[in-house]
């Protein structure tokens, strides 16, 4: 989150609105830790890491999805051992689980 | 202030601060931001849930961990309090200061244990007695460079040590390990490492006795002789053998330590 900040500052002064994607969860073996966070702008520009680069670009999409407003915040689940999990896997075959929401607080 | 700008003020001033979010149930995405010494920044959506909330997220807080935590809606916690009623899922995220490592002996291996230990994360103070050793010119990649005798340094300081962070005694010299030894298991720092042969350390443990610490409790708290069993040869090759040891230990990990065997460190 720390190397987010400049990022984010600086978005949110050009008055563009920002979702954060934060790991809350893992199970089994997953590449980052909870905490580790990754932050995408209205007009799509990222910045972090929630992943050893496997749904980084799901993230994305759901993230967006969240500025639209065509999704709630809440919590999502990558992985193949969890029935709701999206499309996207991890090639280490854990789970990880993130929280996804507008930064507007 | 806004709850974020509060956070991002803290995290850059590495202040530690915590941040409580709810991830499911009833109000998903209310904070409460909670930092000692202040008041709780927000809320998530009833009293008792925020006091208990502010409670465990300080503890967590302590100990330097992230995680999800859940609750009953009105913050009940105890699991016959938690049938029947929706739960409430928070992630617990924790900024704390780095943990700190100590070392004692402005040596050669020094530099390169301050120079890995900077890659894991840690704050490095290096203690030296000796002016002209205990250099910034000389430990550049340390964060503090202490010309002073480890009582002193124990005695100012030795209450900011828990167990996250280490003490690594490098000196060889009696003088200066046997004060340094006796000052770090007067702390509750998580790691004690002594460098030395198994022959320095019996000779230590025999100085030790005589300055009146004994207790074999307290002693096996020394990492000693220091490290994993890696063979490890040169400066740099022992200083990850250390800090390998000082992740294992934190784990729980079984490694082989060189403390736990027998014969020479090098072969």
């Amino acid at each position: 989150m720390k190397d987010l900040l400049d990022d984010i500052d600086r978005w949110r002064a050009d008055h563009k609105r920002v979702a954060l994607a934060r790991v809350v969860d893992i199970e089994g073996s997953g590449p980052r830790d909870p905490g580790a966070a990754m932050a995408v702008n209205e007009v799509g520009e990222v910045v972090g890491s929630v992943s050893g680069g496997c749904v980084e670009g799901a993230v994305v999409t759901e993230a967006l999805s969240i500025l639209q407003g065509a999704r709630e915040p809440g919590v999502i689940t990558f992985g193949y051992s969890d029935d709701e999990a999206f499309a996207v896997g991890l090639t280490c075959g854990g789970t990880i689980r993130l929280f996804i929401e507008e930064l507007d607080w | 202030m806004s709850v974020y700008d509060e956070l991002s003020a803290a995290i850059r001033a590495q202040d530690p601060v915590a941040l409580v979010t709810v991830v499911e149930g009833p109000n998903v995405g209310s904070k409460l931001l909670v930092r000692p010494g202040h008041d709780p920044l927000g809320g998530l959506g009833h009293p008792e849930l925020d006091r208990v909330a502010h409670r465990d997220a300080l503890a967590e807080l302590e100990a330097g961990r992230s995680g999800v935590r859940h609750y009953g809606p009105s913050g009940e916690t105890t699991p016959e309090d938690l049938v029947d009623t929706p739960l409430v899922r928070v992630f617990v995220e924790s900024w704390a200061p780095p943990p700190q490592m100590w070392i004692f002996g402005a040596v050669d291996f020094t530099a390169a244990l301050a120079k890995v230990a900077k890659v894991l994360g840690y704050r490095v103070t290096v203690c030296d007695a000796r002016e002209i050793f205990a250099t910034r010119r000389r430990f550049p990649m340390a964060d503090e460079v202490r010309v002073t005798w480890p009582g002193p340094m124990f005695d100012e300081r030795g209450d900011e040590l828990g167990p996250r962070d280490a003490v690594c005694i490098l000196t060889h010299d009696p003088k200066f390990d046997v004060p340094a030894v006796q000052g770090a298991l007067a702390t509750s720092v998580g790691y004690i490492g002594v460098m030395g042969s198994r022959t320095t350390h019996e000779k230590r443990l025999e100085r030790l006795a005589e300055a009146g610490t004994d207790d074999p409790a307290e002693l096996d708290r020394l990492m000693s002789p220091v490290g994993l069993d890696l063979g490890a040869r040169t400066p740099e090759e022992t200083a990850i053998s250390i800090c390998a040891e000082i992740i294992a230990r934190r784990t729980g990990r079984v490694t082989p330590s060189l403390r736990d065997g027998t014969g020479p460190i090098h072969q």
